[in-house]
C-alpha cells in the first residue's frame, strides 16, 4: 500500500515536472483553461460512454455464451463434452484483432452468401468479437467454480432425492456463485482494456477519439498520456469493486 | 415395521477402480429391521460396499435388490434412493442453507411437500435428534456432533426404510461421538433397518444384530456381535480386533 502511494506521488511529480519544461511537453492541447483545450478534453472524455456500454454488453453476452458452453462441457458423456471443449480451445487460440477483422469485414459476407442480409456496424462488430473471445474464459471460470464444490454436496443431494437440475439449482450453483463472481468481475477488466481494439474498425470509443485528436493536434504524448489515465481510472474503479466483492464473498464463505 | 422379508439382497457383486479390484464377489442379505455393522481395515471396501447400495458408486457386475426393486436403470436407482437414507463421514450438510432448509429441501423439491408440512416434519425430527433450537442457524454455527445429528435428521425427513451410515463418527472430536451414537442406537431400537460402517466397537455390541468383517474387498467373517468379539474365527479378524481393541 505504501509502495503504491509512493509510486503515485512520484508519477504525479514527474508529470508536473514535465509540464513545467514547455520545450518537450505541450499540455495546452488539453488545458481546460483554454477553449480549445477544454473542447479537446470534452471530446476525449465523450468516449467513456461508448467504452463502458460496449464493455457491459460484451460482458453480459460473454456470461451468457459461457453458460451455454459450460453446461454441456461438464456432461459425463464425452461426445456431449466435445463441442464445448473444441469451442473453448478454438476461441482461446484466436488473437482478438484478427477475430475483430474477420467479424467486421468477413462475417457480413458469409451471412450474405447464406442469404442473410445484415450489415454489422463497428459497435456490434466489437461487441460480438469481445463477447466470443471472452466467453471461452468465462466458461472456464464457471467450470472451475462449479467443480470446486465438494463432491459430497452432490452425493448428499442425490440421497435426498434431488435430480441433476435440482441439485445444480438449489445446492451447487448457490455455492459456486460466490467463487465465480470475483474472477468474473476481474475478467470484466480484461474486456474494458480489450475494447480499445474496437478503435481500429472505427468505433468511437476512448482510444479512437484519442487517435483522431492526435491526427488533428499532433500532440501524441499528451493525448495518449491522458488516454492511459482514462483507462487507469476506469480499471481502478472496477478493481476497487472487485476487491469489495471478494471481501464480501469471502466473509460470507467463512460464515456459512 | 415388519421384521420379515428381505430389505437388501446383494449377490456376486464386483467393483473395479481401473485395475484395482475393490469388491470381490460380495453376497449379502439384509432382512427388514436388521442392524448390521461393517468393519475392517481402511481400504477394505466397506464404504464402497454401502455406497453401491444407493448407487453412489456404480458396480461392475452382480445384482443389488433393495426392498424388492432391482437396480438396473436410472428409474430404479431413483426409486431405490427414495427408500434409502445416507449419513456421511463428512456430514455433507448444505452450508448455504439453514438447518431447517437443509431438512426441508428434499421433501419439498423431490416429494413436492408443502413448505408448512415439510417444516413440521423437519421440526419433529430435529426434536428427535435433540437440537430443535438450532433450526435457524447455518451448519457452520453448529458443533461437529450437532452437524452430524442434523445430517441424520435430514435423511429421516425423507422417511427412508433403510439407513446407511458411512463412518458417521470418524470425523468427530471424541467428546461428540456418543451424542451421535446415541441417536443411531435410538433409531436402531425403533426397528430401522441399517448398515453402519464404523470402528466404534462399543456401539456395535450395543446396537448390531450382525457383524461383517471385510478385508481386501472380501467379506471375511460374519456373525453376531457375541460370536464376533468373543471368538473370531479368521486370523485376519483376530488381528484386526486386537489392534482396535487395544486402546
Amino acid at each position: 500500500m505504501k509502495l503504491r502511494t509512493g509510486l503515485i506521488i512520484i508519477a504525479c511529480l514527474a508529470l508536473a515536472g514535465c509540464g513545467s519544461s514547455a520545450g518537450t511537453w505541450g499540455w495546452y492541447v488539453i488545458d481546460p483553461r483554454t477553449t480549445s483545450g477544454y473542447n479537446n478534453i470534452g471530446f476525449l472524455l465523450n468516449g467513456f460512454g461508448a467504452t463502458i456500454v460496449l464493455s457491459l454488453i460484451a460482458a453480459f453476452l460473454s456470461m451468457l455464451i459461457g453458460l451455454l458452453v459450460v453446461l454441456p462441457g461438464m456432461s459425463a458423456n464425452r461426445w456431449i463434452r466435445l463441442p464445448s471443449r473444441i469451442y473453448i480451445e478454438f476461441v482461446r487460440a484466436i488473437p482478438l484483432l484478427p477475430m475483430l477483422f474477420w467479424v467486421f469485414y468477413g462475417l457480413p459476407v458469409v451471412l450474405k452468401s447464406m442469404g442473410i442480409n445484415v450489415s454489422i456496424d463497428a459497435f456490434w462488430g466489437a461487441v460480438i468479437t469481445l463477447a466470443i473471445s471472452d466467453s471461452a474464459f468465462t466458461a472456464e471460470i464457471y467450470r472451475s467454480g462449479i467443480q470446486s464444490i465438494n463432491k459430497g454436496q452432490t452425493e448428499a443431494a442425490k440421497t435426498v432425492g434431488l435430480n441433476y437440475q435440482q441439485t445444480m439449482r438449489y445446492v451447487i450453483l448457490p455455492q459456486a456463485i460466490k467463487r465465480i463472481l470475483p474472477p468474473l468481475a476481474n475478467q470484466f477488466i480484461y474486456i474494458v482494456k480489450m475494447s480499445a481494439f474496437a478503435s481500429v474498425i472505427g468505433m468511437q470509443e476512448l482510444t479512437r477519439r484519442a487517435n483522431e485528436l492526435v491526427v488533428t493536434e499532433y500532440r501524441p504524448l499528451e493525448i495518449y498520456t491522458l488516454l492511459i489515465l482514462e483507462y487507469l481510472v476506469l480499471v481502478l474503479i472496477i478493481s476497487f469493486f472487485v476487491r469489495w466483492l471478494e471481501r464480501k464473498m469471502g466473509s460470507d464463505e467463512s460464515k456459512v | 415395521m415388519s421384521n420379515s422379508g428381505t430389505a437388501i439382497e446383494i449377490s456376486q457383486l464386483n467393483k473395479w477402480y481401473g485395475t484395482y479390484h475393490a469388491l470381490k464377489d460380495i453376497n449379502l442379505t439384509v432382512k427388514h429391521g436388521e442392524r448390521i455393522v461393517v468393519c475392517g481395515p481402511s481400504g477394505s471396501g466397506k464404504s464402497t460396499l454401502i455406497r453401491c447400495v444407493n448407487s453412489l458408486e456404480e458396480h461392475n457386475s452382480g445384482t443389488i435388490t433393495v426392498d424388492g426393486i432391482e437396480m438396473k436403470d436410472a428409474a430404479s436407482i431413483n426409486e431405490i434412493r427414495s427408500e434409502v437414507g445416507m449419513v456421511f463421514q463428512q456430514f455433507n450438510l448444505f452450508p448455504h442453507l439453514t438447518i431447517l432448509q437443509n431438512l426441508t429441501l428434499g421433501p419439498m423439491k423431490s416429494r413436492g411437500m408443502s413448505k408448512k408440512d415439510a417444516e413440521e416434519r423437519a421440526m419433529g425430527y430435529l426434536e428427535r435428534v435433540r437440537i430443535p433450537d438450532q433450526a435457524h442457524k447455518k451448519p457452520s454455527g453448529l458443533s461437529g456432533g450437532q452437524q452430524q445429528r442434523v445430517a441424520i435428521a435430514r435423511s429421516l425427513c425423507m422417511e427412508p426404510k433403510i439407513m446407511l451410515f458411512d463412518e458417521p463418527t470418524s470425523a468427530l472430536d471424541p467428546e461428540m461421538i456418543s451424542e451421535v451414537l446415541d441417536v443411531i442406537v435410538d433409531l436402531a431400537e425403533d426397528g430401522m433397518t441399517m448398515i453402519c460402517v464404523t470402528h466404534e466397537m462399543g456401539f456395535a455390541r450395543r446396537a448390531a444384530d450382525r457383524m461383517i468383517f471385510m478385508d481386501h474387498g472380501e467379506v471375511i467373517e460374519t456373525g453376531t456381535p457375541e460370536e464376533f468379539f468373543e471368538a473370531p474365527k479368521s486370523e485376519r479378524c483376530q488381528q484386526f480386533l486386537s489392534q482396535i481393541l487395544q486402546h
